[in-house]
């Protein structure tokens, strides 16, 4: 039975576990959960909105893998740098949980036939198919940094979606179903109960009712106006599809989030956002402005007025940011990789093959992760070795895996000291008052886990943490569903579901005759236009690249009227066709994830992230009364953001990153 | 650099429903122009939102005809240059054209193992359903790192 765009089928399904997204995270859950089912009869079921084989951040791929453990780290030490690089607020607990677990992660990829990199015993460079040593027998990687290893990861994704999918069987999975709300349960509105969505390449509307969610869908691109506003606005440094849908799903549906003021601004090669991290660590580049000077050297008095994260060995990835930012206010850019210098120094050392095995590894940096870096350069003619590149910061991203901690706030580790009382007054009645409540993974939504760029106030897992939080999550809900017995109802009916998310097409299909050009209408309007509506308000008001990533109370303020009208103006968004309705849920997803950074950033009166965003009228870290997390609850009743501090504490030493 | 398709390259990977560039976009950016009637080519693929193109080359990649490739966004990059890949089971080959000119040609590896080979509970134990709320994975002893106790300091 085929629907038609105006009267969509409607199937409903009954599952135990519901897996919403095919990224890195619930590949990780795919593997691990069938063991741990096994003879459980329990229904599992996977949706991705793309194809799992290129869906999620690595779609791309990857050139390194960058949280690799390995024997001579401690998880602690992991910790402490998570926890510097991100101003020391986040959560020892997540952090350290996921540092003694990840390599199980990698020691598999490379089971399964990913090519990591080595060195051999003179310390001399391979690639990952001459069939050296594994890992997990004591091979050695090829580190670009402390935490960091190099892969030919082209296929990284490919690789882990075929394990993935072979686990989970293909009969549990389908592709091409955009989730796009959560619904709790008719009889208990702390749990959850079930997910709607639709299907992006047929008239079909899917309503799955399940025990436990492991909403996994990304982190958020897009809110803001992008560097790049014609073609290039498709050159997000992060995946562009990532639109905010696991913050404001699990928002809707009274989830809590953390430090969603947090944001990650990377400074990548200028236009292509090409990687930075092997030219710094690996090929040992400087940063410098337009004159050869070292900006980190020559501001480096800067660092000091923000002890001690200022302080460390290698100082927060704000900070960095806030050195090179006023080197570009002060004139004095454009900012350069001096990759000229780093290639002449390291030849001299080094055979012709050596050399030629040099060239293809910068090459190779992005050519598995970042092609478009390689189309600037063919289409400008550098060639590293001859003339430097330009860096520069992107636009801000939100996403809990990389240099970024917001997200949602999640039920972490109970043998490794965390808190179990809240200290701070003020949170809500209703939510749990210590780090852990039951299920490693869980949200404060009974039967709602997240993993990957959900779980916030712990960033740093990247690809390889992501797996390994899937798979937490994976055997935390098979735990959930055995203990829970109950069977969740709907809060919602099928019908008023099916209105609510048809209704960009039925708006359509109803005034579209109304004018004669079907873009400008005055009874609807475009996701594109309404997305670039949302941008403009997030650049000018809420630290874009307009205003050098600066705001105020006032600015906010304006933000926050404008947003108010943007959502309701989300509810005449149109849908010409089934990929247009994919955009308009995206969009939706993006306005409520921009709300909530909004709101955070104007709740915590200080500016905790510089290089990543100053509040002009609060231009300083406020250690006594800030060091704290902000988390947030959503009335989707009442579209009220309720902003709240919980008590920051340490569970390990971070003193020792300043001896 | 959003991606573009060879007309004369292009056969609609011949008359099914969906194409393998529509089956692997991860954002849904290839249209299968089934009458013509978008493009004025009938039966072949095009880019129906070039601007939303994240240049991930993964149509590229898998186009059985080699009928894709990209052209730098031109609200940035200088016309000329090409980047362009062949992807093979276990390596792929990328060809690299400056725009003045100069050539460079380049492997890499991209998996050891046959694709489709994995078999991801081989050789694996079964879960222990005892230990389902302890650290550690199903799979153990594969690289969990056991932190010095005395590191946490709230024990």
């Amino acid at each position: 039975m085929a629907g038609e765009f105006g009267n969509p089928v409607v199937v409903e399904e009954t599952v135990d576990i519901l897996m919403i997204g095919g990224g890195m995270a619930n590949c990780g859950a795919a593997f691990e959960i069938m063991q741990w089912a096994k003879g459980t009869d329990l229904k599992i079921k996977l949706v991705d909105k793309a194809a799992m084989d290129r869906s999620g951040a690595v779609a791309q791929g990857l050139s390194a893998i960058n949280t690799y453990i390995g024997d001579e780290q401690d998880p602690a030490d992991y910790a402490r740098m998570v926890s510097n690089d991100l101003m020391g607020i986040t959560r020892d607990d997540l952090a350290y949980d996921l540092g003694r677990h990840v390599d199980e992660s990698v020691h598999l990829f490379e089971e399964w036939g990913l090519p990591i990199w080595k060195t051999d015993e003179n310390g001399e460079r391979f690639d990952g198919s001459k069939g050296m040593t594994p890992l997990q027998d004591g091979g050695k990687p090829v580190r670009s940094g402390k935490w960091q290893i190099m892969i030919n990861g082209e296929s990284y994704k490919w690789i882990v979606a075929e394990a993935a999918k072979k686990s989970l069987g293909i009969e549990n999975i389908e592709e091409r179903i955009f989730i796009v709300k959560l619904i709790n349960d008719k009889n208990d509105p702390s749990r959850i109960a079930g997910a709607v969505g639709f299907s992006t390449r047929e008239n079909k509307i899917v309503v799955y009712t399940a025990k436990a969610i492991l909403l996994a869908a990304g982190g958020c691109v897009n809110i803001f106006r992008p560097r790049s506003v014609g073609e290039g606005t498709g050159r997000a440094w992060y995946p562009v599809w990532n639109a905010g849908s696991t913050y404001s799903m699990a928002a809707e549906a009274g989830a809590e989030l953390t430090l969603m003021e947090n944001r990650f601004v990377p400074t990548r090669f200028k236009d292509g956002y090409g990687p930075v991290g092997a030219w710094f660590l690996l090929f040992k580049a400087k940063a410098t402005n337009a004159f050869g000077e070292v900006y980190m050297d020559k501001n480096k008095e800067m660092l000091n007025d923000y002890p001690p994260y200022g302080q460390a060995a290698v100082p927060a990835s704000c900070l960095r940011n806030h050195l090179m930012l006023k080197e570009m206010k002060d004139g004095n850019g454009p900012i350069y990789m001096d990759t000229v210098t780093a290639l002449a120094n390291l030849r001299e050392t080094l055979s012709p093959r050596e050399v030629k095995h040099l060239e293809a590894e910068a090459w190779e940096d992005f050519l598995d992760m970042c092609v478009g870096q390689c189309g600037i350069w063919v289409g400008e003619n550098i060639e590293p070795e001859k003339k430097n590149s330009e860096l520069m910061p992107t636009e801000p991203y939100l996403l809990g895996s990389h240099s970024g901690c917001c997200g949602i706030w999640t039920s972490g580790p109970t043998d490794v000291g965390a808190p179990t009382e809240e200290t701070e007054a003020g949170v809500p009645d209703h939510l749990p008052s210590g780090w852990n409540w039951g299920y490693r993974g869980m949200t404060t939504v009974n039967g709602l886990f997240t993993a990957g760029d959900g779980v916030g106030a712990s960033g740093h897992k990247f690809s390889s943490g992501s797996h390994a939080e899937g798979r937490m999550c994976a055997k935390s809900m098979v735990k959930y569903c055995l203990d829970n017995d109950h069977t969740p109802e709907l809060d919602t009916s099928v019908d008023e579901l099916v209105d609510a998310i048809y209704q960009p097409v039925k708006t359509f299909l109803e005034f579209k005759d109304y004018t004669t050009a079907i873009d400008v209408n005055p009874n609807y309007i475009t996701p594109k236009m309404l997305q670039f509506r949302l941008q403009k308000i997030m650049d000018e008001y809420v630290a874009g690249v307009a205003t050098y990533y600066t705001t105020n109370a006032e600015m906010l303020k304006v933000a926050g009227e404008k947003l108010d009208m943007l959502k309701e103006d989300a509810m005449k968004m149109r849908a010409k066709d089934l990929h247009e309705l994919l955009r308009a849920w995206e969009n939706y997803h993006r306005i409520l994830t921009a709300e909530a950074h909004m709101k955070h950033i104007e709740f915590r009166q200080e500016s905790r992230y510089p290089g990543f965003y100053y509040r002009a009228d609060k231009n300083f870290v406020d250690e006594e009364n800030w060091h704290c997390f902000v988390n947030s609850i959503y009335d989707k009743e009442t579209g009220k953001w309720t902003c709240f501090k919980r008590a920051h504490v340490d569970l390990v030493d971070k003193s020792k990153l300043f001896k | 650099m959003p991606t573009f398709v060879r007309t004369e390259k292009c056969d609609g990977c011949k008359g099914q429903d969906k194409t393998a560039c529509m089956y692997i976009c991860p954002h849904d950016l290839m249209k299968l122009d089934m009458d013509g009637s978008d493009t004025g080519h009938a039966m072949k693929a095009y880019n129906q939102e070039p601007e939303q193109c994240w240049e991930c080359y993964s149509c590229v990649k898998i186009c059985p005809q080699n009928a894709i490739e990209c052209r730098h966004y031109a609200d940035v990059v200088p016309l000329g240059g090409s980047v362009q890949p062949l992807r093979g089971t276990d390596s792929i080959m990328w060809t690299i054209k400056f725009r003045n000119g100069t050539m460079k040609r380049f492997k890499f590896p991209i998996r050891t193992t046959a694709e489709g080979s994995i078999d991801p509970y081989a050789g694996k134990p079964e879960a222990d359903m005892s230990k389902i709320e302890e650290n550690r994975f199903f799979c153990t002893n594969n690289g969990y790192r056991e932190g010095d106790p005395s590191e946490l300091i709230n024990l």
